[in-house]
């Protein structure tokens, strides 16, 4: 019997195997180091790689370009989250009456999603573009002055929030769209029987049921705020002047066009911490029921 | 279905002015997507310029594909997609069945360090996965793009839900026909979860058509750039700003995803619903 419990424990090894290996190798491993090289200088030429204690972080601290990068993300979390939800949550309600056409209006709100972001990237470059862009072009009716969006460090972030915007609210769409689908009919007949408005059994029955479905959507909106920058790299490249720059493009130009690696690391670190937090607070606020069925 | 809020539906004006705001949102929507395509099936000179009378052409898409290897990228991310999900499939399977199936010490614990994935993303991890790849000596291939999502902890995550909920008199049945442990699984097990394989494949599949930044650090070559470097390449070296070429090139990227949504648009969404995150 023991023996063959023990059979039992090693099938389970042997199965686990293949996958702990790789994420051994591809996520704990290379977290941990990350923290080790933070803590190290970059070798360079004939300088060894050193112990150098915080020094990295503090060298961080008093980075200017650092400090931008992190106001910069944070407008654009605060530009893109609520914005989106906000959004989802209109076109989910617009959606689920019976809208003359709302299966075209569904695969509209919901077809920049299925593009990849440096798709979308380039259509909105173009978008963009001074003076031939749509953009200008339709501004230019109404006489207002030319000016390069992209280029101006007043519009750059702005921009880029857009798009952000423009590529997840149908995606975020469809889990209000599924969850109002679940909210039982007879709720919606005993409010109108007792004679609440739309805008009280809005505020009162439907969005509090929705809530499960909007922290879900919410937690994905802020991991999403930290880890896409691939329209940054095609439509601004964190410029003008740093001004669309993101913590995660910054890591990039650190590690890959500076050639930084230990100071990419601490970046990196500020970004794990981010996600922890991020991590943390679905932890306690979702009650572990992740959205499913 | 769509009787949810059936007495609140909006009548007369207000209906007229949900559906016209609902219009409005839509046209929006996709006004930037129509740009791109007017730009694309019409000559340069009437890239920025709108006329009826514009004669529509191909002739965009055939000078893009001659510009630069498409049909190779395309090949790349064909491989690197399917690779990638097969990989997924067979270690995602494996481990969830072996944290369903099993008992044995430390599963606890071993769970929630697969669950650390979910935070620490392959996403920001680059720069030591590129010193990893590095070590490994295989830079620039399609394999070093595809190695830090396979063993996916989204995968068995899903998986092993989906597993709990298989009957035990099923698997009991099973046994006592003379099966063993992974006869079970292929047999019982994996069946039965079609659904989640169907969803999470579509999820995993446009992740990793649509992936960029991994693969622009670690692939440096025409013959492992898959389709979104690629056009990234392209569209800012290789063409000056000849933007009826690089809107044709990047509908052309997106045509397969775009056309598969289409077609199957109740699939698609029921999918990225099951899966839910990404």
């Amino acid at each position: 019997m023991r023996m063959k419990h023990r059979t039992a424990e090693l099938h389970a090894w042997l199965l686990l195997l293949p996958a702990l290996a790789l994420l051994a190798l591809f996520t704990h491993w290379p977290a941990l180091e990350t923290f080790i090289d933070s803590l190290h200088s970059t070798p360079r030429g004939r300088r060894a790689e050193a112990f150098v204690g915080i020094d990295n972080y503090r060298q961080m601290l008093e980075d200017p370009v650092f400090r931008q990068a992190i106001v910069n993300n944070l407008w654009y979390a605060l530009g893109t989250i609520p914005t989106s939800i906000a959004l989802a949550l209109l076109m989910a309600i617009w959606v689920n009456d019976r809208i003359a056409g709302r299966t075209v209006l569904r695969m509209a709100y919901f077809t920049p999603t299925v593009l990849p972001m440096i798709a979308v990237a380039n259509i909105w470059l173009f978008f963009y573009t001074p003076q031939y862009g749509l953009l200008e072009q339709a501004l230019g009716l109404f006489g207002a002055p030319a000016r390069n969006w992209l280029g101006s460090t007043d519009t750059a972030l702005a921009c880029v929030t857009l798009v952000a915007i423009w590529k997840e609210a149908g995606f975020f769409m469809i889990f209000y769209l599924a969850a109002l689908q679940q909210i039982s009919p007879t709720l919606a007949e005993a409010a109108a029987l007792e004679g609440t408005s739309r805008w009280t059994f809005f505020r009162r029955v439907q969005f509090p049921l929705l809530m499960p479905t909007t922290l879900f959507v919410l937690v994905n909106a802020v991991i999403n705020a930290f880890r896409t920058v691939d329209h940054i790299v095609v439509m601004t490249r964190g410029g003008p002047d740093n001004a669309s720059t993101l913590l995660l493009y910054y890591i990039y130009q650190v590690g890959f066009s500076f050639w930084d690696t230990t100071y990419a690391a601490t970046l990196t670190i500020v970004m794990l911490l981010a996600l922890a937090i991020v991590a943390l607070g679905q932890y306690f606020l979702l009650d572990r029921r992740i959205h499913y069925r | 279905m769509s009787a949810a809020t059936g007495p609140y539906e909006p009548r007369g004006a207000a209906r007229l002015a949900e559906t016209a705001g609902a219009w409005l949102l839509a046209v929006l929507w996709i006004l930037p997507l129509v740009y791109a395509a007017w730009a694309a099936f019409h000559a340069p000179e009437f890239s920025a310029r709108f006329s009826p009378l514009a004669p529509w052409t191909l002739e965009n898409f055939v000078r893009a594909w001659e510009a630069a290897p498409f049909a190779r990228y395309f090949l790349n991310t064909f491989v690197l997609v399917t690779m990638t999900l097969a990989c997924q499939f067979l270690l995602c399977t494996l481990a969830a069945y072996a944290f369903v199936r099993y008992r044995f010490v430390g599963r606890e614990v071993v769970f929630a360090l697969v669950l650390a994935q979910l935070m620490i993303m392959p996403d920001v991890l680059i720069v030591e996965n590129y010193r990893t790849m590095s070590r490994l000596g295989i830079l620039d291939s399609i394999p070093a793009i595809a190695l830090p999502y396979v063993a996916s902890a989204f995968g068995i995550f899903l998986l092993r839900q989906t597993f709990k909920t298989v009957p035990k008199e099923l698997e009991d049945a099973a046994r006592i026909e003379g099966a063993n442990d992974l006869q079970i699984l292929a047999k019982v097990y994996v069946p039965l979860a079609r659904p989640i394989y169907v969803a999470y494949g579509l999820v995993s599949v446009s992740f990793h058509w649509n992936n960029f930044l991994w693969p622009l650090i670690v692939t440096n070559s025409v013959e492992s750039r898959p389709l979104t470097v690629g056009l990234q390449v392209f569209a800012s070296t290789d063409q000056g700003i000849d933007w009826s070429i690089i809107c044709a090139a990047t509908l052309m990227t997106s045509a397969p995803l775009l056309l598969g949504f289409l077609l199957f648009q109740r699939q698609f969404i029921q999918s990225f619903l099951r899966a839910g995150i990404r």
